[in-house]
């Protein structure tokens, strides 16, 4: 599809829909939203680049291979379900919560950083998967 | 030491399956990782195992949510074994399949699933809520749906779609009877359940949930009539994949049988004698369904079903002898079986096939591994003093005390018959001369490897057998062990109080 009009959007689209994702992401925790939304929405933002601009250019974008996000965001969802363990001797996937009061993110936790891990997760296997069905269509 | 410990074993092979999934084509590297991780998850299981034969049965609830609100991880003296036992098995299939699959299926992951796969089962050892149980053999099917289908040739297809619909629809029904549960006791933790169903006031209700269960787990675990899948898929993937099926994906379904029949359901007579009817059929279908084949790994998926029956009778029974004739089975079983299926793996690499008509001779030309392989086979069979017989004195004897003849004589029957099927394996592809073999030029024979890799195909082979000795011959401490884990099933309210400390 190489319409003018999308492709036009697409460029403008492509870091307000990143932003929105990050927004979704950091909203989760009590309202509507999180990781797993967060991480659809920042996919479908490269998906509709994929489709204006071809799948070369997207993946010039994105630079390393999506399905590295894969691991990497299962280490952080990992590490935040042991760091209890770990440093606390408090059971599997207990949430830490730091005292101070951080602006626009507001109180940081373990949380936090599980759904930050669930994030890349599921970019990485939403873009693998329609990059080698686009690949191969 | 904290009684965190009991979760290490999962974050072990979760930790081991990210690291994996880092070096995705590098299969080098992931052999090296997969055999460390496998070894670091032994140590950790033997620490589990010990720490819970000296300070008894230990609880974490899971994120620090109180029982029977939070999910619970409960490791007792059963599921410490179990895990043992999972290691044991786990890293010698690694080991095996380092060697054995070719690298082309290696790329597509198949050590980061393989953990996964492991995960999923020390959950399901471990876990003390039932859905979560649930989200474990989810865990399980999914990964062993990927290993079995790895490659993607057309028979392991048609093995791999049997597989994945009967198991699929096994969780369907497990799904139900969670959903019937929880709308009688309101409740999903399973000592908290065991508590309340005894005041629920229709019975009728109860005994529905427990066959939705029963049936579920009986798919899991190939019980009769449910059974069939089972020889249709087991050999079509490769045999290291097969081998951990064989010796611990079946068994995942009997423990779930055990924990459901001690705790939640205990002394229902309509239960148990169903369960006792089952056994029956399923010790006699599995053993004729063995008696007629030529392929030795069929074979041996038959004999799987066999001895299946062997301990859900011993369920059915029902009194402490009996079930530690059951735990000192399942004991012997998940070693011996992991152990026969890698021994087909091995057949296949030195003759090309594993139908024994076409195979003859080798006791003549590998005395060394046939006197392996034997020890193994007559493990299996339960020649005295090896592993196998010991679990049956007590069967034998529960059974008798009990007046269940009938299980009795399938227990008989069924051993006789194991019996003759490894006598006919024996004679035909140890003892006949080797018939005119139609050689593939591109395959890759046993004696064509390099040392090591005969040493990586062996070695996981002696380790098992080692230890399926040690059970034969140490048989007093694995007694001691089952009877121990017999009286604490029998007796269930030490597991409910360790749960929700009244």
């Amino acid at each position: 599809m190489k319409t003018l009009i999308l492709k036009t959007a697409s460029d403008i689209l492509l870091p307000v829909l990143l932003l929105f994702s990050v927004f979704i992401l950091l909203r989760g925790h009590y309202l509507p939203g999180g990781g797993f939304v967060g991480g659809l929405i920042a996919a479908i933002a490269f998906v509709l680049d994929a489709f204006a601009n071809g799948l070369k250019n997207t993946r010039k974008i994105i630079k390393i291979h999506p399905g590295f996000l894969m691991p990497l965001g299962l280490l952080i969802s990992f590490s935040s379900a042991v760091a209890p363990v770990f440093f606390y001797d408090l059971p599997f996937m207990t949430g830490l919560w730091a005292s101070g009061h951080i602006p626009v993110i507001g109180k940081v936790g373990s949380a936090l950083f599980f759904d930050t891990g669930v994030y890349f997760v599921v970019v990485g296997v939403s873009l693998t998967i329609i990059f080698t069905i686009s690949e191969n269509a | 030491m904290s009684e965190n410990i009991i979760t290490y074993p999962l974050i072990v092979h979760l930790f081991f399956s990210i690291v994996l999934m880092f070096f995705w084509n590098k299969v080098k590297v992931q052999k090296i990782v997969t055999i460390i991780g496998n070894f670091v998850a032994l140590g950790v299981a033997i620490a589990v195992f010990i720490f819970t034969w000296q300070y008894g049965t230990h609880v974490v609830n899971a994120g620090n949510w109180e029982a029977p609100y939070g999910i619970v991880f409960v490791g007792d003296m059963l599921s410490a074994t179990l895990i043992l036992l999972t290691a044991i098995a786990g890293l010698s299939v690694s080991i095996f399949s380092t060697v054995s699959i070719i690298n082309a299926r290696l790329r597509f992951g198949f050590f980061s699933v393989y953990h996964f796969l492991l995960l999923g089962l020390n959950g399901a050892f471990l876990t003390g809520d039932m859905f979560n149980l649930y989200v474990w053999f989810e865990i399980i099917i999914i990964s062993s749906f990927v290993l079995i289908s790895i490659g993607g040739e057309k028979n392991q297809l048609e093995g791999a779609v049997k597989y994945f619909t009967l198991n699929f629809f096994g969780s369907l029904i497990f799904l139900t009877g969670l959903g019937v549960i929880y709308g009688l006791t309101g409740t999903l933790n399973m000592a908290d359940i065991a508590v309340k169903i005894q005041h629920v006031n229709n019975q009728v209700i109860v005994d529905v949930c427990a066959v939705l269960f029963l049936t579920a787990f009986a798919i899991k675990s190939a019980v009769f009539p449910l059974n069939f899948w089972l020889p249709a898929s087991y050999h079509t993937p490769p045999s290291a994949v097969s081998a951990i099926f064989a010796g611990l994906l079946t068994k995942v379904g009997v423990y779930a049988l055990i924990r459901m029949m001690t705790l939640i359901f205990p002394q229902d007579p309509f239960l148990m004698n169903l369960l006792l009817v089952l056994a029956v059929l399923t010790i006699i279908s599995g053993s004729f369904g063995a008696i007629i084949q030529n392929n030795i790994r069929k074979v041996f998926s038959f004999l799987i079903i066999c001895h299946i029956g062997f301990m859900i009778g011993g369920l059915g029974v029902f009194n402490v002898m009996a079930l530690t004739g059951v735990i000192f089975y399942l004991i012997h079983d998940i070693i011996v079986k992991t152990n026969l299926f890698l021994i087909g793996g091995v057949i296949y690499r030195l003759k090309a096939t594993t139908n024994m008509k076409m195979i003859g001779g080798l006791y003549k030309s590998y005395p060394k591994l046939s006197l392996l392989i034997i020890v193994v086979l007559f493990s299996l069979v339960g020649v005295p003093p090896l592993s196998g017989f010991w679990p049956k004195i007590s069967l034998f004897l529960s059974s008798y005390n009990t007046g269940n003849y009938w299980f009795l004589g399938a227990l008989i029957l069924g051993s006789f018959i194991t019996l003759v099927v490894i006598a006919k394996i024996w004679s035909e592809a140890f003892w006949k001369n080797q018939p005119e073999l139609k050689v593939n030029k591109r395959f890759i024979f046993f004696d064509k490897l390099y040392p090591i890799q005969k040493w990586q195909f062996v070695t996981p082979i002696v380790l098992l057998a080692i230890f399926s000795l040690y059970i034969g011959f140490g048989a007093q401490h694995i007694q001691a062990l089952s009877e121990r884990i017999a009286e604490d099933l029998y007796n269930s309210q030490n597991y409910i109080d360790a749960v929700l400390k009244p």
